[in-house]
């Protein structure tokens, strides 16, 4: 951490802080809550180091600029929230296409349709599954701490660049709207990798070609094969995740993001009941940690997901676990936001179960 | 060392501002803290409130369910969060807005406070937030005076800067009330 002294914002603060110091300078969008204060703080800030701000006349027009502008080998961002991400998916699905790096934030609300700006993490499937037409994924990142929206926002563009794609920061009001003590540790420069295939004007070599249309030939099938086999080598080099408090449980609870930060004051609750309780929080949602959770279940076969949706990600989790485990999904949808004791209750409901 | 509250009142009186006080206060001291704000709709009239956690460990959720203490600013509030304070714990109580029949809870320290009386009294009624703030200080010793002053840099704009030692003098009624 360079600087020594910590700042007291908002999560939604920390993604844009951390945009500027990642050297991004293109960010673009159009408002929506609840995600406003990084548009308001990017307005502000981008044009005082150069940067665009520009507010687009609509999402669509708004990750188009975003397409243009990593085409021509910069680092460029949009922000929205669940409707206009959807808008979104056709420029996404055109980005993973055209391996053109950029990040996406997700401050998600409630859905479907219009919904409501409550904390929701309704669009798990929408993320962490493609959200647009096509054979593809997106990277994405779940933060639970505000410290962790600066550090994931960083982090994120570094992995568009590397892997040449979108990568989505999902995340919702509680983190956007929170307050936490950030150290700004990414304002050193940025390692932005050298794009030899951006289109900068073709004087002196062959034309770099960006396109997503593949007529002839097999063509279509080899593109789809190559961005298959960077989705497998980030499966396998980049899955991260905590694990807290597992070694000696007898139930694991599975969250992520905002739900996992409400769970973990559940956990103490529950160990300071002298319940063996241990939480494996992912942090990418994709890649998701299959194995890790396959590992840990071999040991812990109780294990309760909490989500603040009907049940997204316990999808993949009922698919890495091994065999014997027992898995239990607790979720809200909406409106309310999940409380540690309401958690707890869960937890002493499996614990008791386990005893009969 | 653990400790939560939650601030509620009518927008405008200032809620918001004393919790983020805190909040510095605390960090400026080397602790864990969270700032939790209510938002949205509340932004644009009607109630406010935001739950600020300070403690010397990591900090699970930011979202208090049953908090140790309260000030409440409004009857709304009260209507909303006197049944959820945890037993032993602290109610500041506005009863400059509040009728003393209201409160209903005696498993806990009430402190009733005429807010905006005592900050008319000091100069300007309109800081019943900073009473407030200084009877909490009192009462909890959270964080230390100083850290809270020097914290007024930092939340307010430079424009309200010379409003600054009217705000210390209205905390430091607040302390007084709560000696008296």
């Amino acid at each position: 951490m360079s600087d020594s002294k910590k700042r007291f914002i908002k999560g939604n603060e920390a993604i844009a802080v951390a945009t500027i110091d990642a050297g991004c300078r293109y960010y673009f969008s159009y408002p929506i809550t609840p995600q406003s204060d990084i548009p308001e703080y990017l307005s502000l800030h981008l044009p005082e180091v150069g940067g665009t701000f520009l507010q687009a006349e609509s999402e669509i027009a708004a990750i188009n600029m975003v397409l243009g502008a990593s085409a021509a080998g910069a680092r460029a961002m949009t922000s929205s929230s669940g409707p206009g991400i959807s808008l979104k998916q056709e420029g996404i699905s055109y980005m993973a296409s055209d391996e053109l790096p950029a990040l996406i934030v997700n401050i998600s609300r409630t859905g479907p349709g219009l919904g409501g700006i409550a904390a929701s993490q309704g669009d798990y499937f929408q993320a962490t599954k493609g959200g647009g037409h096509g054979d593809y994924r997106t990277i994405v990142l779940a933060p639970y701490s505000v410290q962790e929206m600066y550090d994931l926002t960083i982090k994120g563009f570094d992995l568009a660049d590397k892997y040449r794609m979108p990568v989505m920061i999902l995340a919702d009001s509680v983190l956007g709207q929170m307050k936490e003590p950030v150290a700004m540790g990414g304002r050193k420069k940025s390692t932005a990798i050298r794009k030899d295939w951006a289109i900068t004007g073709c004087e002196g070599r062959r034309p770099h070609v960006i396109k997503s249309l593949y007529l002839e030939g097999d063509k279509s099938i080899e593109h789809n094969w190559k961005l298959a086999k960077k989705y497998k080598k980030i499966q396998k080099n980049e899955v991260m995740y905590e694990i807290k408090g597992c070694k000696d449980a007898d139930l694991i609870l599975i969250a992520f993001g905002s739900a996992a930060r409400i769970a973990k004051t559940s956990i103490e609750m529950a160990r300071e009941k002298g319940i063996k309780a241990g939480m494996l929080r992912p942090i990418t949602l994709f890649p998701f940690p299959n194995q890790q959770i396959k590992d840990l279940s071999k040991d812990i076969r109780n294990i309760l997901v909490v989500e603040q949706n009907t049940g997204q990600m316990v999808e993949d989790v009922l698919i890495s676990v091994s065999e014997n485990a027992r898995v239990t999904f607790y979720g809200k949808p909406t409106g309310n936001v999940l409380e540690a004791e309401e958690i707890l209750g869960q937890i002493e409901k499996l614990k008791n179960k386990k005893r009969v | 060392m653990y400790y939560d509250v939650t601030i509620a009142g009518f927008g405008g009186q200032g809620v918001m501002m004393i919790g983020n006080m805190l909040a510095e206060a605390a960090m400026n001291e080397g602790k864990k803290v969270t700032y939790w704000p209510s938002y949205s709709a509340e932004m644009r009239g009607g109630t406010a409130n935001c739950t600020v956690v300070i403690s010397t460990k990591d900090i699970g959720s930011p979202i208090v369910g049953f908090p140790q203490s309260a000030i409440i600013m409004n009857l709304p509030s009260l209507k909303k969060y006197q049944s959820k304070i945890k037993k032993d714990g602290l109610l500041i109580v506005n009863t400059s807005l509040i009728d003393q029949k209201e409160i209903k809870r005696d498993d806990i320290d009430v402190v009733k406070a005429p807010l905006i009386s005592l900050a008319r009294e000091a100069g300007n009624d309109r800081l019943s937030n900073m009473v407030a703030l200084g009877i909490f200080l009192a009462k909890t010793q959270i964080v230390s005076l100083e850290s809270l002053f020097e914290t007024f840099t930092e939340v307010l704009d430079e424009r309200y800067h010379h409003l600054i030692p009217i705000n210390k003098k209205v905390i430091q009624m607040g302390i007084d009330f709560v000696k008296e």
